[in-house]
């Protein structure tokens, strides 16, 4: 999923500041679960700002929705009927759900309310890891199943650095190194014959390398 | 026990520590509330392994809050006692009383009067 985090309150009261009518708009998927921008995470960040503008002796009306997602048209046009009536929304999705309700409604601000960081997964509550960069050519197949693009600080592709030491990576003794990781897993499956094989040159032109990228599938389009 | 506590505490009967919210805390100072504290079993001791200290988290959480807001996180508290001891909670509800009442009323609430 993608992984954000809380942006700090006081930088959301500065892009609100003098706003009189707000929304408060969160994301039922990702951003939910890594508890930054779903329902619950909506509630209490327009409560901190109702309290923030009373306790200025503002009056602000700030209103709270969350959508199933930001990123679909179908989701984004539920508010198609109240988005105008309020001078700044903060969108607590990922920021393609920013952008895509930016791309919509012309006519009122959107700012964001979390930090977009990665796409990865949830190890346990309250801690998420990175697992994926999106490179777009997977190569999982040949390294075992651990990501050396993601997961390998220096992104190489035929085995470690000579900074890897006693299973960690050299930028921070914390990491585990991603290629021992590789090479523990190819050994418990007995391919250590992949490991073996030289990896050639990536096609980095799927990767951002080729700007920005899209997906087009005719044979599911109507 | 028949014994007595500062009429002005309300009090609110959850099944465990733990199933407060930070937005339950947050809804009540929203609301003009002067102060709120939580009490919870011994820490070691909840009936559901880590309820109280749960609460303590999101007494933190809501702490921080109210000191950004500017309604001061010192009106949040958490307290932690044997489920049987009468006499303490008394002396926490006094002791809480005692310090909402220094701080004087909600700034919030005080605001929201002076519009109405
Ligand atoms: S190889 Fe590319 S697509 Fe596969 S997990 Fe790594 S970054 Fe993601
Ligand atoms: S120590 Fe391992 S993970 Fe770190 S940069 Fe070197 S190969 Fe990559």
């Amino acid at each position: 999923m993608i992984v954000a985090d809380k942006k700090p309150v006081e930088e959301i009261i500065d892009y609100v500041t003098d706003c009189k009518n707000i929304l408060v708009l969160g994301c039922n998927e990702c951003v939910t679960v890594c508890e930054a921008g779903g329902k619950k995470e909506v509630e209490v960040l327009a409560s901190t700002l109702r309290m923030c503008f009373l306790n200025q002796g503002t009056e602000v009306s700030i209103d709270e929705i969350t959508l199933e997602r930001q990123c679909d048209h179908e989701y984004l046009e539920e508010i198609r009927d109240v988005a105008d009536r309020y001078d700044a929304i903060i969108s607590l999705a990922c920021g393609v759900g920013v952008q895509f309700m930016a791309e919509k409604y012309h006519s009122v601000p959107i700012y964001p309310g979390v930090n977009t960081c990665f796409l990865g997964a949830t190890e346990k509550r309250g801690l998420w890891t990175e697992r994926c960069q999106a490179c777009g050519n997977c190569m999982l197949a040949i390294t075992g199943g651990i990501c050396p693009v993601s997961r390998c600080a220096k992104r190489i592709l035929n085995g470690p650095c000579g900074g890897s030491s006693n299973g960690k990576c050299e930028i921070n003794k914390d990491l585990d190194c991603a290629w021992q990781l590789i090479i523990d897993r190819l050994k418990a499956l007995d391919r250590l014959e992949d490991y073996e094989k030289i990896c050639s040159i990536k096609d980095w032109s799927t990767d951002r390398a080729g700007g920005p990228r899209k997906v087009v599938r005719e044979d599911v389009q109507s | 026990m028949r014994l007595q506590y500062p009429a002005n505490v309300k009090i609110i009967r959850l099944p465990c520590t733990g199933k407060i919210d930070l937005i339950h805390i947050l809804r009540a100072f929203e609301k003009g509330a002067d102060g709120v504290y939580v009490v919870g079993c011994l820490e070691g001791g909840c009936h559901y392994i880590g309820g109280n200290l749960r609460a303590r988290k999101r007494v933190e959480q809501a702490r921080k809050i109210l000191d950004l807001t500017g309604i001061g996180g010192e009106r949040v508290q958490m307290y932690n006692l044997s489920a049987s001891d009468g006499p303490l909670f008394v002396q926490y509800a006094i002791e809480m009383n005692e310090k909402i009442l220094e701080l004087g009323p909600n700034p919030i609430k005080l605001k929201k009067d002076a519009a109405a």
